[in-house]
């Protein structure tokens, strides 16, 4: 479903160029569940966010869901996001003057879905993932894990096929980053392949298949059996 | 997206930052009803020329001495008066039947008194059709009586203002005044009617206009109003002077004959000019309102750089973005302008309370002025800072916080 070839990602920072990602070979299938991990400047981040097409490569192709992603425009790119990609943020990337509800609702407006079934298809997301008590609150008046559940109720509400999380536990305390993570697993359990970057072992190992990156290359690829 | 919601978005965006947003909308609203404010000053002033204009009576011809080239236009500064117009001219002009009142003027300023009091006033020596030429009221009394041109007499009309620095309360009919040295006595006081084209009729003394001659001691008359019989014989009428006074003065056309259209039209023009040019120099302070709008919606975009990567994240294509940009200033400049509208529209009650009698009004058209500024600012001002938000890199601005 997810077929990277000879991706190369290089960064011009002023005389120098840093090379992001080398020769870079990746394929997924549907429902996996993977965790990236590797030392700090790697290109983990850069990795997925080529994957989230929010970024492009300077050289390879990417094939998502059968479409050859590197031939499409911005507006073409754009619907490919709104439709089979989910992201799930360190920082979380609420809109900070929108409410939960709003937030969630978000992608729908850009979608330009009706109102009327915008409004039933967030109260049933923000249901299934506890925060239907929270609808009319803003994110400063949320904590950290229910944050991070409204960005994921966010990410699912088009019903992406891959979801990419980097460091989505980066900035919550280990029960509510084990909550979320389970949130994210029983998505995966429905059938959405599930994508994370973490610095964090314990998850890593969780996934079924670990990618280790060191200076812009797949280092190792494991599959874990028991899981 | 749904129209709706584009906008539910960008009102959203804007109340959200509640500071700047005032600003905008103060900025905007000043320029916006400076322009409309200006213009529509601009077309009173216009309107009010031209009903005092139409109040003399659209018949009116002047005959003045002297050639003016441009055929039409206002007599020159200078220039050489080769013959005079005499009282014989005026009475010459009567011949046509183009023409139904011939008033001849002359002018001249001297010293009025009244026992002790003294002013020193306009005199004009004219005739009795001068009153309907002119279309003149009377307070009390009556106007000079109709009869031979070149016999004089020794009354007189005076002004309404003139009437009361002389006179005071006290009846001025039938009263004798001086002017320079001679006796005239007062046969009637004109009605108050203000200031009509700075031709202020208030002070002014009106004598017959033969005693006028031997009073200055000039035959020449300052001009000649002419009365046309209708609006359609104006052009005879003017025709017809020419070619009297041509006859008259040995074949030489050296009088010029304004007529009130002419005049009209070119007042009109001057009018339209000057309020065009207050109205674009007003509209600078519409581009310091568009650059104000500009620099905050780039103050905007570099704090929500992160919203704007989110909203590509959730499938935003550049496009949208760049619509939901330039609809949020043009939002901001369209509420700015409306609060401009209703501003230009209070003062200018206010100033109509103040003058009334110059009947303020804004132009009919002004709401439009306003709408159409007010978008094409936002849009002009709009388009750079939103290609600058749609063209953000997601991945980069997401990174950071
Ligand atoms: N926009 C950019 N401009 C210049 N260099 C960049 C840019 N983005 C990433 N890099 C560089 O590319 C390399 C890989 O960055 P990346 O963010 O993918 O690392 P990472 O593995 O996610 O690291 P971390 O674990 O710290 O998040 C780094 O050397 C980084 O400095
Ligand atoms: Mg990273």
């Amino acid at each position: 479903m997810i077929r990277l070839q000879q991706i190369q990602r290089v960064f011009q920072v002023g005389e120098e160029e840093v090379h992001a990602l080398r020769d870079v070979d990746f394929g997924a299938d549907k429902g996996e569940y993977i965790a990236i991990m590797g030392p700090s400047g790697s290109g983990k981040s850069t990795l997925l966010n080529i994957l989230g097409l929010l970024d492009r490569p300077d050289d390879g192709t990417y094939e998502l869901d059968g479409i050859m992603t590197t031939d499409l425009n911005d507006k073409e790119q754009a619907n490919v996001r709104r439709h089979k990609i989910g992201f799930v943020f360190q920082f979380f990337h609420l809109v900070p003057r929108l409410t939960a509800e709003q937030n969630v609702e978000l992608p729908l407006v850009l979608a330009g879905v009706d109102r009327a079934e915008r409004k039933k298809r967030v109260v049933e997301t923000l249901e299934a993932f506890g925060i239907g008590d929270r609808v009319k609150h803003r994110p400063d008046q949320l904590s950290g894990g229910q944050r991070q559940r409204v960005a994921i109720a966010r990410a699912t509400i088009m019903k992406p096929t891959v979801i990419l999380a980097d460091e989505h536990t980066g900035n919550l305390d280990r029960s509510s980053g084990n909550d979320v993570v389970e949130i994210l697993e029983g998505l995966n359990n429905q059938g959405i392949t599930l994508i994370m970057v973490t610095h964090d072992p314990e998850l890593g190992k969780r996934a079924r298949r670990r990618i280790k990156m060191v200076d812009g290359r797949i280092e190792e690829d494991k599959k874990n059996n028991q899981a | 997206m749904q129209t709706s919601d584009i906008a539910a978005f960008s009102i959203q965006a804007a109340t959200a930052s509640r500071g700047r947003t005032i600003l905008t909308l103060l900025a905007m609203a000043i320029g916006v009803s400076s322009v409309i404010l200006l213009i529509s000053l601009g077309d009173s002033g216009r309107r009010y020329v031209m009903d005092q204009f139409a109040s003399l009576g659209t018949n009116l011809l002047i005959v003045i001495p002297g050639r003016s080239e441009t055929t039409g236009g206002p007599p020159p500064l200078l220039g050489e008066t080769p013959r005079d117009l005499t009282l014989d001219d005026a009475i010459a002009l009567k011949q046509s039947t183009a023409i139904r009142r011939v008033a001849p003027i002359i002018a001249g300023s001297a010293p009025i008194s009244f026992k002790q009091l003294e002013r020193e006033m306009i005199v004009l020596g004219s005739s009795a059709d001068l009153f309907e030429a002119r279309r003149l009221t009377m307070g009390q009394g009556s106007f000079l009586p109709p009869g031979d041109l070149d016999r004089g007499g020794n009354f007189c009309v005076i002004g309404s203002k003139g009437k009361t620095e002389l006179f005071g309360n006290n009846q001025a009919l039938g009263k004798w005044l001086r002017i320079g040295d001679r006796r005239f006595r007062v046969i009637g006081v004109l009605a108050d009617t203000g200031v009509s084209l700075g031709e202020d009729l208030g002070e002014v003394v009106i004598i017959p206009v033969a005693t006028a001659q031997s009073l200055f001691n000039r035959v020449s008359l300052f001009r000649i109003v002419v009365e046309a019989v209708n609006e359609d014989a104006v052009g005879r009428a003017k025709k017809a002077i020419l070619s009297i006074i041509k006859a008259r003065h040995e074949g030489e056309d050296d009088i010029t004959v304004i007529t009130q259209d002419a005049v009209l039209a070119t007042f009109d023009k001057i009018f339209r000019t000057l309020t065009l040019t207050v109205g674009g120099i007003a509209a600078i302070s519409l581009v310091v309102a568009g650059i104000m709008i500009m620099n905050i919606m780039l103050v905007a975009i570099s704090n929500r750089r992160s919203e704007i990567g989110l909203l590509k994240a959730l499938g935003a294509a550049r496009s949208q973005i760049m619509g939901l940009f330039l609809t949020e200033s043009a939002l901001l400049s369209t509420a700015g302008a409306f609060f401009g509208f209703i501003l230009a529209f209070s003062a200018m009650k206010l100033l109509a309370g103040f003058f009334p009698e110059y009947n303020l009004a804004l132009v009919p058209w002004s709401p439009f002025i306003a709408s159409g500024l007010a978008l094409g600012t936002g849009i002009i001002f709009g388009v750079f800072p939103a290609r600058r938000a749609a063209m953000l890199e997601p991945a980069l601005s997401l990174s950071r916080r």
